[in-house]
């Protein structure tokens, strides 16, 4: 498509486009510069603060409790969301307005209010009404706070997924007969939920990023709390920043691309009759929707 | 029942949600012209310009932004000395967490522009380049006004989520809506009723972004 936006570069074309890389080149060369140079009279480039990561002391007490913490949380988020969406997601193209108006406000509600005030008030009501331990009461309350918004979330993946498929497999289903609840179970859910799978791979890049604000503000031990405990012990901020990003960045890269193969193998196996969804299509879908997938 | 509410001054809980309002806002003007041009780097014959807003991207969204954010206190302000022009811990914060905000924004409004760019039909560029107009002229007065239009309901969502993404800023002691939040509810009995305030005045500020953008996009739509 980028190439139709311009003509195949003539020689003075050919030119400009050399001259526009070189100042581009040299001013990425000059921050990057500045970067290294700064870091390097800060100290942060010493070896001593990049050495822990070579050795096995700082992963095994640090970074990886951290990343299992941080992945914990996230499975559990997804495993108790996705059927409570599927329940929201349901109600809400249901016949009857008195299910699909409260599913409807639910969904709203969820989906427009931050994540962090779920996990904050969560945190609270846990402490306060319940008797979940200290210690457990992070875990439960970042758990619940994704699940919150990542149900409203997948609710609408699912509504979409189901909206996508064509009126045709409703009607044929009900002219053979099947009563609303079966059309449902043995007709659409299984075509739509193909349909869906790349959305709601994506959807856990959302959630596996989200759970790095339990850390900061509930005290989650996850990845970036206990990169806060290791910098202390090294003293590496800056190497720990970006060891820590990097992990992240490798996860999150790994979902998507499965997401990605997911959906270009969907495509072209043409096993269900609606819409492939990617991440793209579903943020899209609802004009009063709050926000894809960030 | 209320009066736990008017406890607080600093901030207040007007002055909390009007710091929120003000973080949006900044973030959301600097994500859209970051994001603008992240989206030009992209579709530009230049194939450093292109590697660099795609490197940019892929990487930007897929660090969580709680990272970023105390990225920019831990790393950018006490590290490497970028005070953003203040001494004042509080100014500061609240500069480097619209840094922070505009730095990740950008990447997913840059991805939703360019989706925009692949709407414009191929026939809009051939003319432009038919007539003569060079690259940064076709890009500028033919593709992106009407890309732009396509994308406000995209851009509506990436401006909800923006919204609800300020309450990061409370990681580095920016005092909006969240950082209240975590302080009255920690302090005050009425956790149901502090939770319902504060999940209210969300609901006040990102419905209303979603109902008039909304309308905006179908109104504004190129009709083809």
């Amino acid at each position: 498509m980028s190439s139709v936006l311009y003509d195949a570069p003539g020689p003075r074309a050919k030119r400009r486009n050399v001259l526009l890389s070189v100042a581009f080149f040299i001013l990425l060369a000059l921050a990057l510069w500045w970067i290294w140079q700064t870091m390097d009279d800060k100290g942060q480039l010493k070896w001593a603060l990049w050495k822990p990561f070579t050795e096995s002391q700082a992963w095994t007490t640090y970074l990886l409790p951290g990343l299992a913490d941080t992945l914990k949380a996230a499975a559990l988020a997804m495993v108790i969301a996705l059927p409570l969406g599927a329940f929201f997601g349901i109600s809400r193209l249901s016949d009857h307005r008195w299910v699909r108006v409260p599913a409807g406000a639910v969904v709203e509600f969820f989906r427009s209010i931050p994540v962090l005030l779920l996990m904050l008030f969560a945190n609270e009501f846990y402490a306060r009404y319940t008797g979940v331990g200290t210690e457990q009461r992070p875990l439960y309350a970042v758990v619940t706070g994704l699940v919150l918004y990542n149900a409203s979330v997948l609710a609408e993946i699912v509504r979409a997924g189901i909206l996508s498929l064509p009126k045709g497999q409703s009607e044929a289903a009900m002219a053979i007969g099947l009563r609303k609840g079966q059309t449902m179970t043995a007709v659409l859910l299984p075509q739509a939920v193909t349909a869906m799978l790349p959305a709601i791979v994506s959807q856990m890049v959302v959630i596996v990023k989200d759970t790095a604000l339990g850390g900061v503000m509930i005290g989650f031990t996850e990845l970036l709390n206990t990169r806060s405990t290791l910098a202390a012990v090294y003293a590496n901020v800056i190497p720990s920043f970006i060891v820590v990003a990097v992990i992240f960045i490798v996860i999150n890269f790994l979902i998507t691309s499965f997401a990605s193969w997911l959906e270009g193998r969907l495509r072209r196996g043409k096993k269900s009759t609606g819409v492939v969804l990617g991440p793209a299509t579903v943020a899209g879908t609802e004009a009063t929707g709050a926000g894809g997938s960030i | 029942m209320f009066d736990f509410l008017s406890d607080y001054d600093d901030p207040s809980i007007w002055g909390a949600f009007w710091m929120t309002v003000k973080l949006t806002a900044l973030s959301g003007v600097g994500s859209l012209v970051w994001g603008t041009l992240l989206a030009a780097m992209r579709v530009s014959p230049v194939p450093l310009m292109r590697g660099f807003g795609t490197a940019y991207v892929n990487i930007v969204r897929n660090i969580p932004l709680t990272v970023i954010i105390l990225f920019t206190s831990l790393g950018l302000a006490d590290i490497f000395g970028v005070t953003m022009g203040s001494s004042d811990f509080k100014v500061q914060g609240f500069r480097l967490a619209i840094l922070g905000l505009v730095a990740y924004t950008a990447a997913f409004v840059c991805e939703a522009i360019r989706s925009g760019i692949n709407t414009v039909p191929l026939g809009q560029a051939e003319a432009a380049r038919a007539i003569g107009l060079s690259f940064s002229q076709t890009l500028s007065l033919i593709i992106l006004p009407q890309a732009f239009r396509s994308v406000i309901g995209p851009l509506a969502n990436v401006l909800i989520a923006l919204t609800k993404n300020t309450t990061v800023a409370a990681a580095i002691g920016v005092a909006e809506a969240a950082y209240l939040m975590k302080q009255m509810i920690e302090n005050e009995a009425q956790t149901l009723l502090i939770g319902a305030v504060f999940a209210f005045g969300f609901v006040v500020l990102t419905l209303p972004t979603g109902l008039i953008l909304g309308w905006l996009s179908k109104r504004l739509a190129v009709k083809r």
